[in-house]
């Protein structure tokens, strides 16, 4: 059974419908995104990693809400006598003031090394450790979209001696020689530290896969016919780029962002782990995780359920990252 | 295919000097400064720190402090601001300890990614595939001082196999046979550990060069005229898939500096990550730009060497190279 040959625009495939009854032979043929997106189901893999991302974006979202306004979800309120309770202790009515019990009066997931509640931590750590992810994958996205549309697109423009092609490609390759992680320990050690710092590093650091892969399909857009097609009938450069290379040149930047993302908290949780991550009072699952291993024996709750936490999300991220990557390369697709 | 060589060794240079200079702006334009780590010390008294930043050049512009810097470097005699020791010297003996282990850990990632890759690209969709993809995956996922960790727990109490450091201590005076044993028992899980990350990462690639090329029609050809699945696979598909792999041999010597900071770290293993490591908590200006200066080279010289392979194994870009030039 061959598949169709995907087309950057829809085009009509000489397929028949098998439901259309032979009476329409054209019928309007699948979008690419429909069509990628019924390649991704097959990967059950892929299927189950995306559900576990969309929990954890309610879960990060809600607990974003609940630790900023709810009383029981503190993750700050300190109980010296209720420190390394294991998970689903009850919390003890003589020594905790009704205020800072937890709901239900269970530590769902434990108390750590100042009674504070493992499960209202990693609840604010979750959305800590996912905008990190994501603004550091944004601002990598951003600066690795305009610098790679910039090179393919203007690429053959004239900046005195050289091209901006040129240009671009050498602050990549530039980029390319720092060794990434020595990079943004050492600008993150010095800098004071802050969360913000640490997003913008990672960002900052990131851009150049995907500004090497917007120019390489920018390249190969320019010379297909609908470019060519809305460049005569007089569309301004900016309307070619946007609204139509940018979303055709989005399926390759997009795997490499869900990847990103899984990178990125890695990276985070490898600072912590070196004492640069982020800082108290912010929890993130890296710093969780990273304070835990000094407890790996008496309290083992505090290194394993953050450290599997990180575990699953991330491999969440990369299997969907993998799954998008399949269901757009025709070439890897089952024939 | 020589105005190639020469061509690509000027722009590397250039790139180099570039390079140089972006480090040397971030790290110095950064708040905190080698002369206020130990601004509590009461025998540090201002003419003391004046003494020192003269020392270092500190009040020199930055433009002056690079060519200081350059100078100090290219004449082989520039000092640590933390212990006055010669910077080369001190990355050489940490090189010296880091490069056994990355040698262990190139090789195990070489000698075990490439047969379960091919392994499960031959076998797409059975168990085996699924298995060694979910736990590519998992391995790829998880942080590596956590894995690192579960394994020492496991490990330690398991097998007893030595976790720290570079050899056992006090060990000096013992058979130069005993010595090596227990060298080599050391490096054991610091190798497995930085490899494990490597073998998930490039098995998944093999896989995936594999199964771009078993669909290629050449290999139908082959089938069709009757060669056995091994000769199919072995000569056909292998060596075709493998052209990619040897640009990535070029690829991997950055990986002695930045690949093993958290590694180094875990085990206590003297290696330039750690070295690059304290330096940074130091403020050792020195120390980390000659680093990243290294780790630089290493990698303009490994992309330098796997263009230089590419062009050695594939006949097509050599005669393109031939004509470009």
């Amino acid at each position: 059974m061959t598949e169709p040959q995907e087309t950057h625009k829809a085009s009509p495939s000489p397929r028949a419908h098998p439901g259309a009854g032979g009476e329409e032979a054209f019928p309007p043929s699948e979008t690419l995104w429909r069509e990628s997106w019924r390649v991704f189901k097959r990967d059950r893999l892929a299927v189950l990693g995306a559900w576990v991302l969309a929990l954890l974006l309610v879960t990060a979202l809600l607990g974003k809400a609940l630790t900023e306004w709810v009383v029981v979800f503190d993750p700050a309120a300190v109980r010296l006598p209720e420190k390394f309770l294991p998970p689903l202790s009850l919390a003890s009515s003589v020594d905790v003031p009704p205020d800072d019990r937890p709901l239900g009066g269970i530590y769902l997931l434990g108390t750590d090394e100042l009674g504070r509640d493992v499960f209202a931590r990693m609840l604010q750590g979750s959305f800590v450790s996912l905008s990190i992810g994501f603004i550091a994958v944004g601002i990598a996205l951003v600066i690795g979209i305009v610098l790679g549309g910039l090179s393919g697109f203007y690429g053959n423009v004239k900046l005195g001696v050289i091209t901006v092609d040129t240009l671009i490609m050498r602050l990549t390759d530039v980029m390319l020689c720092f060794p990434t992680f020595f990079l943004i320990l050492t600008v993150v050690a010095l800098l004071p530290p802050s969360i913000y710092n640490i997003m913008v590093v990672i960002g900052l650091t990131g851009w150049m896969g995907t500004a090497r892969f917007v120019r390489a399909e920018f390249l190969a857009l320019r010379k297909l016919d609908f470019v060519t097609a809305a460049t005569s009938i007089g569309a301004p450069d900016r309307r070619v780029i946007f609204s139509h290379m940018v979303p055709n040149a989005m399926a390759p930047v997009l795997v490499s962002a869900t990847i990103g993302v899984a990178t990125a908290i890695l990276t985070e949780s490898g600072l912590s782990f070196l004492g640069f991550g982020v800082q108290p009072p912010y929890a993130t699952w890296g710093n969780i995780l990273a304070d835990g291993k000094g407890f790996i024996f008496d309290a083992p709750w505090l290194f394993f359920i953050p450290g599997f936490a990180i575990v699953i999300v991330v491999l969440a991220f990369n299997v969907v990252g993998e799954g998008l990557r399949e269901a757009i390369n025709p070439k890897l697709r089952r024939r | 295919m020589r105005a190639f060589i020469l061509r690509s060794v000027f722009q590397r240079l250039v790139l180099l000097l570039i390079v140089s200079i972006m480090a040397h702006s971030v790290i110095h334009l950064a708040p905190g400064e080698p002369s206020a780590v130990d601004p509590s010390n009461p025998r540090m008294k201002p003419e003391d720190i004046a003494k020192i930043r003269a020392a270092f050049h500190l009040d020199d512009p930055l433009y002056m402090q690079y060519a200081y810097w350059m100078r100090d470097l290219m004449s082989g005699e520039l000092k640590s601001f933390k212990d006055s020791q010669p910077v080369l010297g001190k990355i050489w003996r940490r090189f010296l300890n880091s490069l056994p282990l990355f040698l262990c850990a190139t090789l195990l990632v070489w000698t075990l990614a490439f047969p379960v890759g091919i392994q499960a690209a031959i076998r797409r969709g059975a168990v085996y595939d699924r298995t060694t993809t979910v736990v590519a995956y998992t391995l790829i996922s998880v942080p590596g001082f956590f894995l690192a960790y579960l394994v020492i727990l496991w490990v330690v109490n398991t097998f007893g196999v030595p976790v720290i450091g570079l050899k056992t201590f006090g060990m000096e005076h013992a058979d130069p046979l005993f010595r090596t044993m227990d060298r080599v028992w050391h490096l054991v899980i610091p190798s497995l550990i930085f490899a494990s990350g490597g073998v998930a990462v490039l098995s998944r690639y093999v896989r995936s060069q594999m199964l771009e090329v078993i669909g290629h029609d050449y290999v139908r050809t082959a089938r069709a005229k009757g060669a056995t699945e091994d000769t199919v696979i072995y000569r056909h598909v292998l060596r075709n898939a493998l052209l990619p792999f040897v640009t990535m041999f070029g690829l991997l010597l950055p990986g002695l500096i930045g690949g093993s900071v958290i590694v180094e770290q875990i085990f206590a293993w003297p290696g330039l990550g750690r070295l690059g490591y304290e330096a940074i908590l130091a403020r050792d200006f020195p120390v980390i730009l000659t680093l990243n200066f290294i780790a630089a080279v290493l990698t303009l010289a490994g992309t330098f060497l796997s263009d230089i392979l590419y062009a050695v194994v594939d006949p097509r870009i050599r005669t393109g190279l031939q004509g470009d030039a």
